[in-house]
């Protein structure tokens, strides 16, 4: 995008280095301007959010009010209410120990599988990573049914267990995809010094494989972790009863009383959950995407 | 995939190989016992789940009488009759493709920000992941608030502004209104992981070609055209194809946005499956209508396979 200096020979005309300084120019403008559209649309609902879950009832409901700004004085009312005197510390709680879970699960079927597929070579390990990736696309929606009624008849329904032992079919899948990039970009050298120094297969993947794989296994870990915390119908089809549901379906059913919408503190929610996850995930987005191109560029 | 994993030679150790034939050295046993855990996961909870669904579809399971009976084609004869349905069949369909579309231009934009260097690059894209990383039951929550009938700011500053005669739009209560506004939701939390995958593309270019190019002079639009697109169209490809099954598929924002409202006017099959199959309690029905989902979705993982194999070959 930007372009480089020092580029141009020395005997370009001057009429020719002020071209290329404007278009330089323009370049750096229009890839701010774009850039803070950009980042506006994606934020605008969430700006709202922040305005709405800091305001009085009184500056919120009366129309003649001008939305855009604070009519009267901010609040946190709105936000200590939702720790105080809802069951929010609950779904948050719940989110969290069941994505901690999914999680351990998931590295513990996911990081052998991977390293089964990409360094054990059997015949049959192309056709099953191909295999894995269909099943990562199948989506909740053609599955709650029969999941809901495999649910009932483990006596899980009703329990957030169910969301422990049903989430890693959409975590494993795709951790294990993931894996896979990253173990092929790992030089395959290093254990197979590994195992002439005297380590045995096994050896070597746990003391050299899994080390080096380290982080692409938290990159993973952050990936299955917002999976589980965004996942919508399962938890919806699963759970009923209040305490035992996850943020998604808890913030979205119970801040909301028959037809009585509390605004102000189910935008608090979903800021409060947003922001984090968000900025968790920032710190691992080079990672990620180093981790992909590697797997691209080495695979 | 597959051309990456053919069988390593078998190695040999010449010192010790004969004195440690182990459990844990044979490459044989260890590939089996690694893989074999997940493969009965997946198998017991995904494997049976789906033969589960297609049997659903031809039984009289209900909430209420889980006993299987074999129905034959009954719930596929309701299903087809209510206009409910053939309006989710078409809805989904519509969604779907208008979302691709916005999903695949704006990510190209927005990957181009995401890979240049600027002042405040990491503000820019933290902003920019919000729609992606958050649950999105609740991100649709802070639109359902932003569009509300009376209180929308939208509104407000339209009205103000005297682009719109009426105080409010009703944006989720009228019929072409709330179509535009379950896309929007759906390209506006969908684009930056699209832009997440191109990105990945673009990084991947070499960038002597880039450089080789400009020192001919080509101008950033050229480049773009003629070397940017063409050399990371599989990761585009990609990119449309997984927001197009992510939109397919999703019941959340339809469910949280609009209801279905109005008057069963918005449903998505995934929707109104969910409303048949869980809030109805008519199993079989659910069974039918999700099941329309599956060619669909073949399809699109069997193109999604064919970018990633190009991609490989690259």
């Amino acid at each position: 995008m930007s372009a480089a200096p020092g580029i141009a020979a020395p005997e370009v005309s001057d009429q020719l280095r002020r071209h290329y300084a404007r278009r330089h120019l323009i370049g750096r403008v229009s890839l701010y301007v774009v850039a803070i559209i950009a980042a506006f649309c994606c934020a605008a609902p969430f700006l709202w959010s922040a305005m709405t879950a800091t305001k009085l009832n009184q500056d919120l409901y009366p129309t003649d009010n001008n939305p855009l700004i604070y009519n009267k004085a901010p609040t946190i009312d709105h936000i200590a209410y939702l720790f105080t005197d809802t069951d929010f510390p609950t779904f948050v709680w719940n989110t969290l120990w069941v994505g901690l879970a999914v999680v351990a699960i998931t590295l513990v079927l996911g990081v052998p599988a991977a390293y089964s597929i990409a360094r054990l070579g059997r015949r049959w390990s192309g056709p099953m990573g191909i295999a894995i990736f269909f099943v990562y696309l199948i989506p909740p929606s053609l599955l709650f049914l029969s999941l809901t009624r495999l649910v009932v008849w483990l006596g899980l329904q009703d329990s957030t267990w169910s969301l422990v032992v049903i989430y890693p079919t959409i975590t494993v899948p795709v951790s294990t995809w993931l894996l896979i990039g990253f173990l092929k970009a790992l030089p395959k050298d290093i254990e197979e010094q590994a195992m002439v120094d005297g380590y045995s297969r096994l050896g070597a993947f746990l003391r050299t494989v899994v080390p080096l794989l380290f982080p692409g296994m938290v990159a993973v870990v952050v990936f299955a972790f917002t999976l589980t915390a965004s996942e919508y119908l399962y938890a919806l089809s699963f759970i009923s009863p209040t305490e035992e549901k996850v943020v998604s379906t808890g913030v979205s059913m119970e801040l909301i009383l028959g037809d009585v919408y509390k605004w102000q503190e189910l935008q608090a929610a979903s800021l409060l959950v947003a922001v984090p996850i968000a900025f968790v995930f920032n710190l691992f987005l080079a990672r990620f995407i180093s981790g992909f191109t590697m797997g691209a560029v080495k695979g | 995939m597959t051309d990456t994993v053919t069988a390593p030679p078998e190695t040999r150790r010449p010192d010790i190989a004969e004195a440690r034939v182990r459990l844990s050295d044979r490459e044989g046993f260890l590939a089996w016992i690694f893989l074999v855990p997940t493969v009965v996961y997946i198998v017991a909870l995904v494997g049976v789940p789906f033969v589960l669904a297609i049997a659903y579809a031809f039984s009289d399971v209900t909430t209420g009488d889980p006993s299987y009976d074999w129905a034959g084609l009954t719930n596929f004869n309701r299903v087809f009759e209510d206009d409910v349905f053939w309006q989710s069949l078409q809805n989904t369909f519509v969604f779907t493709l208008v979302s691709m579309i916005f999903i695949v231009i704006l990510g190209k934009v927005l990957a181009n920000i995401l890979v240049a260097d600027f002042r405040g690059k990491w503000i820019v894209r933290f902003l920019v992941l919000l729609p992606w990383t958050t649950p999105v039951a609740l991100s649709t929550l802070s639109w359902k608030w932003l569009l509300h009938s009376i209180y929308s700011p939208i509104d407000w500053t339209l009205h103000t502004a005297g682009l719109i005669g009426s105080d409010h739009v009703y944006w989720l209560g009228r019929e072409p209104h709330a179509l535009i506004a379950v896309i929007a939701v759906h390209v506006w939390r969908l684009v930056p992981l699209a832009a997440v995958i191109m990105m990945v593309g673009l990084l991947s270019i070499p960038k002597d070609m880039d450089e080789a190019a400009r020192v001919d002079g080509a101008g950033y639009w050229r480049r773009m055209f003629e070397i940017t697109i063409p050399l990371t169209f599989p990761l585009i490809a990609v990119a449309a194809l997984f927001g197009a099954i992510f939109t397919f598929t999703d019941a959340a924002v339809v469910s949280v946005l609009t209801e279905g409202k109005p008057t069963n006017s918005t449903h998505v099959l995934a929707s109104w499956s969910f409303q048949r199959g869980i809030d109805g309690g008519d199993v079989g029905q659910g069974a039918v209508i999700a099941l329309f989902l599956f060619p669909m979705l073949l399809a699109a993982a069997v193109l999604i396979l064919r970018a990633v194999r190009r991609m490989e070959t690259l």
